[in-house]
């Protein structure tokens, strides 16, 4: 996939550009976060010695020592739990839960607490912890290990939640995210970590808070987030063959949600097919469809289409290809939409 | 379990025997280095160590555990464990051929399954981690049975009201609360108290001692007296995290903290496994439950086939665990106490070997789930909502299938 557009204005620790993976990115960020400020701490299982059962956080535990990258105890509750505590005492906790179906453990501190303190307290404690949780399907694996559980944390007031698709926004979002004051869940696409960019760490990034257009396209738009991001340029490219011109958005920000480019472009397209590898009942794709028929009522040509994980469990892997949205049932969907 | 130094002691031991207090509040205690290092410094499991075979094959006896046993189930405990291993082997090599996903390997755990698997009676009832495929057998769960997961056909394909075996748990300790809710249900149906009555056990890893589940499991256990057994199989790791990252304490001794007993077995030993399982099994059937047990072994393979363990221990720690195997002590007791001749071995090697020609065949012949599969089951009823979004598939799908292009794209 080719590397997003940036702002064009050099940065002052650049580096000369270099092709480099989203898994790589993400652990570049990481270092660049963690020699920024040595109250960035990274913890979880495995993430020391063996850098992470994807390697994410390889060498951090050698160059900055075991007490700024924590092998934990196997407790997702406790990490974020101490997390949380940490972070009142002023460190700034990067937590990994290991795959994204491993987060319920941990669920209770998140909602009850990690969401809520900087209310309760009118905004005394602040509790600036990233969440990684690499999610999503495709990789063959076994129960537990490909869900897409980011709707639980947008429903949920007090966490923002965000998710990249490539390597250059992994590079900065990571870091961003680490720089917020608030939590952040940071969705990691694991069936694209080892996706390839050219990162030039010395431009400027895009805010973290905001959705992109990746492509441009008269016809229909396609709005999407993490995996489903190269399903949809893929699809897009392949639409382009039959003379359709699609758009692509990826939303980066799942809460709060970015949507002024989808409504521009809706608005432009008058068609919108959102695309997510979350089931779509009570999800982030009704919030979209909710406020897009809200703001763009009288430009849509046909209703907003979804392309989903069905309302299931995952199902055995062998099955993942007809549950994860791919790119026939994307370009089915916008033939529906322009046919209606 | 009336008085608390009872749970201190194996049971038999009369109360006064034990003069043993408890270090004052005061005295110096041993600094965090010094506990770790006493936890790491054996891998023998320490004095307290249940064992009745030593790993040189000599018959050694325990004042509380002793077990009686004939030369033929010896025997059969050595069919099982060489089985389960060749099984086990076999799983591993089909991963690294591609036929399956992933393998999660029993390697060197084989005494400590086997042990727990041949305590248990039909009644009772197992709730699984992940890495056992030793008890399954035991269960009578043909392992073809347990392919279809790792190769990700299905999620499980064993009935566990049947085999009294619940489904494999990943998630790490849930399935502990689960077996106490369980083990519970047998106490309110009147099924314990007397010899014929009903068990529960739950497997657990080192790993999972750390999960709030496994605490709660045993706080449930305990208040409930349910009859539980919590089986904590320590290979010594947790993917790359050594026993010192989950505890300060051998983890046996976490029971007195819950209020009932907990032992070190050599996990190694499958006449000792087998011997104290069978015994908390019992008490706990009797109404003396919960019981901890701690089967002291060793992971000797990776965590699983995506896991790659020289990345994070030393070989030598395999090296000194080797000696300690499993199935060659028992090989090496039965032929110096000549309760086996050579064609026994060979009889055992030869429906290994079938086995796991069996299993290879079976594995890579396991037809792919249909797609309804997706949609099946989901509620006792399936609700209208979920029937749209199955029938608007299959329409999908019933489109392709009428076209000849493929779908076009
Ligand atoms: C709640 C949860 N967190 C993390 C994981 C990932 N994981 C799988 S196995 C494992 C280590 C388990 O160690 P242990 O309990 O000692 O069991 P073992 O695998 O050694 O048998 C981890 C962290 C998981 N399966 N579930
Ligand atoms: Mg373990």
């Amino acid at each position: 996939m080719a590397a997003p557009t940036m702002n064009n204005a050099p940065g002052a620790t650049g580096q000369p550009p270099k092709t480099t993976t989203l898994g790589k990115a993400l652990n570049m960020g990481l270092r660049a976060a963690m020699e920024r400020d040595p109250k960035v701490i990274v913890m979880g299982e495995d993430v020391g010695k063996l850098g992470g059962v994807f390697r994410i956080t390889d060498g951090l535990q050698k160059d900055f020592g075991e007490q700024r990258v924590l092998d934990t105890p196997l407790s997702e509750s406790g990490i974020i739990g101490a997390a949380i505590g940490l972070a009142i005492r002023g460190f700034r906790p990067v937590a990994e839960i290991q795959f994204d179906g491993f987060i319920f453990p941990g669920f209770d501190q998140i909602v009850s607490q990690l969401a809520k303190l900087h209310y309760r307290t009118q905004g005394r404690v602040k509790v600036p912890i990233v969440v990684r949780v690499p999610f999503g399907g495709g990789i063959g694996a076994v129960e537990h290990h490909s869900e897409s559980p980011e709707s639980y944390f947008a429903h949920t007031a007090g966490l923002r939640v965000v998710s990249c698709s490539n390597p250059v926004d992994a590079y900065w979002m990571i870091q961003q995210a680490i720089d917020c004051d608030d939590p952040v869940l940071f969705f990691e696409p694991k069936a694209r970590y080892y996706e390839k960019a050219e990162l030039d760490t010395s431009l400027v990034p895009e805010p973290l808070f905001a959705s992109r257009v990746l492509r441009r396209g008269s016809t229909a738009t396609l709005a999407t987030y993490g995996p489903s991001v190269k399903t949809c340029l893929a699809a897009a490219t392949a639409a382009a063959e039959d003379g359709l011109d699609l758009e692509v958005i990826d939303l980066r920000t799942l809460s709060p949600l970015d949507l002024g480019p989808v409504f521009d472009s809706v608005r432009r397209t008058g068609r919108l097919v959102m695309v997510t590898e979350a089931p779509s009942e009570s999800s982030i794709s009704s919030e979209v469809i909710a406020q897009v028929q809200k703001e763009c009522f009288y430009s849509l040509e046909a209703p907003v289409l979804r392309v989903t994980g069905f309302d299931t469990p995952y199902p055995p892997s062998k099955l993942e290809e007809e549950f994860l949205p791919d790119l026939d049932r994307v370009l089915h969907a916008v033939d529906q939409s322009l046919s209606w | 379990m009336s008085s608390p130094d009872f749970w201190t002691q194996p049971p038999g031991t009369p109360p006064d025997a034990s003069n043993e207090v408890a270090p004052a509040a005061t005295a110096a205690r041993p600094t965090a280095e010094q506990v770790i290092a006493g936890l790491r410094a054996t891998t023998e499991g320490g004095a307290d160590l249940v064992q009745l075979l030593t790993p040189e094959g000599e018959r050694v006896h325990h004042p509380e555990f002793d077990i009686d046993i004939t030369a033929e189930e010896i025997r059969g405990l050595y069919r099982d464990m060489v089985l389960v291993r060749r099984a086990d082997r076999e799983g591993n090599a089909l991963q690294r051929q591609g036929q399956l996903g992933i393998w999660v390997p029993l390697l060197g755990q084989e005494a400590a399954q086997i042990g727990a698997g041949r305590a248990m009676r039909p009644t009772d009832m197992a709730f699984p981690s992940y890495r056992e495929h030793g008890v399954a057998w035991c269960r009578g769960i043909d392992p073809t049975e347990i392919m279809g997961m790792w190769r990700g056909t299905d999620h499980g394909s064993w009935d566990p009201q049947e085999k009294r075996f619940h489904p494999y748990t990943i998630v790490i300790g849930n399935q502990c609360l689960n077996a106490a809710g369980y083990a519970m249900g047998q106490k309110f149906e009147g099924k314990v108290g007397d010899d014929d009555g009903e068990a529960t056990i739950c497997f657990f890893g080192d790993g999972a001692t750390s999960q709030g589940d496994v605490h709660e499991a045993m706080v449930w256990g305990a208040v409930y007296d349910a009859p539980l057994v919590f089986y904590c199989q320590n290979n010594q790791w947790a993917i790359s995290e050594p026993l010192e990252r989950q505890t300060r304490v051998p983890l046996y001794q976490r029971a007195l903290g819950y209020g009932f007993r907990g032992i070190r077995v050599d996990g190694n030993d499958v006449l000792a496994t087998l011997a104290v399982s069978r015994w908390a099994l019992d008490e706990a059937r009797h109404g003396n439950g919960p019981v901890l047990i701690e089967a002291f072994t060793y992971r000797m393979d990776s965590h699983t086939t995506s896991d790659d363990a020289t990345r994070y221990r030393h070989s030598d720690e395999l090296e000194a665990w080797k000696l300690k195997d499993p199935i060659e002590r028992v090989r090496v007791y039965l032929i110096k106490q000549q309760l086996a001749d050579q064609d026994f071995f060979d009889g055992v090697q030869a429906e290994a070997d079938e086995l796991a020609a069996r299993l290879r065949e079976h594995t890579m012949n396991l037809p792919d789930p249909g797609p309804e599969r997706i949609f099946s089951n989901v509620y006792a009823e399936e609700p209208a909502t979920l029937r749209s979004q199955r029938e608007e598939y299959q329409a999908y799908l019933s489109g392709f299938a009428d076209s000849t292009a493929g779908g076009g794209h």
